[in-house]
């Protein structure tokens, strides 16, 4: 019998769960070694070669290559763990948010002055706003 | 002997400890949080317990995926600030409370609860935030907490996390563990985390001001009816990383109803990404 999952439905939303991280197990291992000063100039100097010490997809590797905070998070990253990257990159979280959102850096912290992203039509998939 | 005489609820936005430790806090932005909490810095130096039982959650700093407990609970005599890739916040480190850390485990754990003991981790912005707003920045000739500190550190970072009803029982079974314990303390039980947002995918940005409204309202007057809304409504409504909120549930269930009074009441968007919330309850008698 299945796992009832009822978050499937949120729009805009992966959630974190145990299926999520047993796939995005050694790309979240991966971003906590960059906690490490030295891990973060080894990493530096030479992206790929830092990826391929760590058993993850090439899926994965591909994702922290372009920065694709959205492809991580579908390939079992948690956010938590990727905002490792955006520190070694030198983005603030709420950067690291905005990206993933496909607004502006200015039009997010915008938005958020302005009181955040509405819950109306965001609730469900296929919600009419 | 040992009592809870009051809850502190609060967020613990990583930017809030930013803009302290980077002296922002007096731009209009940031200003505009800090003005909540000057009540309290005045309430907490009137009020200081002899110790804090502080809820609140890791965010892959002191945890890995290698080990994800449930519930943790610090019984060590001190905690270093993490280093969350920006280098260690400049705070003081966290003097614990070993005796009554250990009474607590020992009851709770008797009572059907499944503690992990950790005696030694960091503590991360979950915990070093809500004692920076509540205590200020301690000065230089006198750096420390103004009390020792039991962090008690809450898995929400890998679903699914401990039901809303799970943690207010778990409330029930700290206070009864305290009132066991032989000394005349003064315990203040604080959960932290929230209130509504989102940090991850196209609806980052989430903020529900309605739900977080009414969180407080049921936090305060039906909190046994709060314990039951299920974790998709937290997520559905106030944004996966809402979840939080159901830490807030621990610090309620260890006061008594019968005898509540709310002291402070702050609601403010944003922080950063986040809505920040804060209560604080006093038991008086």
């Amino acid at each position: 019998m299945a796992l009832d999952k009822p978050y499937k439905d949120i729009p805009g939303t992966t959630i974190f769960d145990a299926e999520q991280s047993r796939k995005g197990y050694h790309l979240n291992q991966f971003c906590m070694s960059l906690m490490k000063a030295d891990n973060r100039a080894r990493f530096r100097a030479d992206e790929r070669a830092y990826l391929d010490e760590w058993p993850m997809t090439e899926e994965q590797k591909l994702a922290v290559l372009t920065r694709d905070l959205n492809r991580c998070i579908a390939a079992g990253g948690n956010i938590y763990f990727l905002a490792k990257i955006g520190a070694t990159d030198g983005k603030s979280f709420q950067q690291m948010a905005g990206s993933m959102t496909g607004m502006s850096e200015e039009a997010y912290r915008d938005m958020m002055i302005a009181g955040g992203r509405s819950i109306e039509g965001n609730r469900y998939l296929g919600e009419s706003k | 002997m040992a009592r809870i005489s009051a809850s502190v609820y609060t967020s613990h936005v990583p930017a809030i400890g930013a803009a302290l430790d980077l002296g922002k806090s007096r731009e209009p932005y940031w200003q505009k949080v800090f003005a909540g909490y000057e009540f309290s810095q005045q309430w907490f130096s009137q009020n200081t317990p002899d110790v804090i039982f502080l809820v609140y959650n890791d965010h892959a700093n002191a945890f890995s995926l290698e080990m994800i407990p449930t519930f943790a609970i610090g019984c060590a005599a001190e905690f270093m600030p993490a280093d969350e890739g920006w280098g260690p916040r400049p705070v003081p480190r966290v003097i614990g409370h070993p005796e009554l850390a250990a009474h607590i485990a020992h009851s709770v754990i008797q009572d059907d609860f499944d503690l992990t003991i950790v005696n030694k981790m960091d503590v991360d912005h979950g915990l070093t935030v809500p004692l920076s707003l509540l205590c200020g920045q301690p000065p230089v000739d006198k750096f420390a907490w103004p009390c020792p500190v039991i962090p008690f550190a809450v898995n929400v970072v890998q679903y699914p996390v401990p039901s809303g009803r799970r943690c207010y029982n778990l409330g029930k079974a700290i206070r009864k563990a305290v009132e066991s314990y032989d000394a005349p303390l003064n315990v203040q039980i604080w959960g932290t985390g929230g209130m509504s947002h989102q940090l991850q995918g196209p609806r980052a940005g989430l903020i529900n001001r309605e739900f977080d409204q009414a969180f407080l309202d049921r936090l305060i007057a039906d909190p046994a009816g709060l314990a039951a809304m299920p974790h998709i409504d937290y997520v559905r409504e106030a944004g996966s990383e809402g979840i939080e909120l159901v830490m807030w549930l621990i610090a309620r269930g260890a006061m008594n109803d019968a005898d509540l009074k709310v002291m402070h009441r702050f609601y403010h968007v944003p922080a950063s990404n986040t809505a920040v919330g804060h209560l604080i309850l006093e038991n008086p008698s």
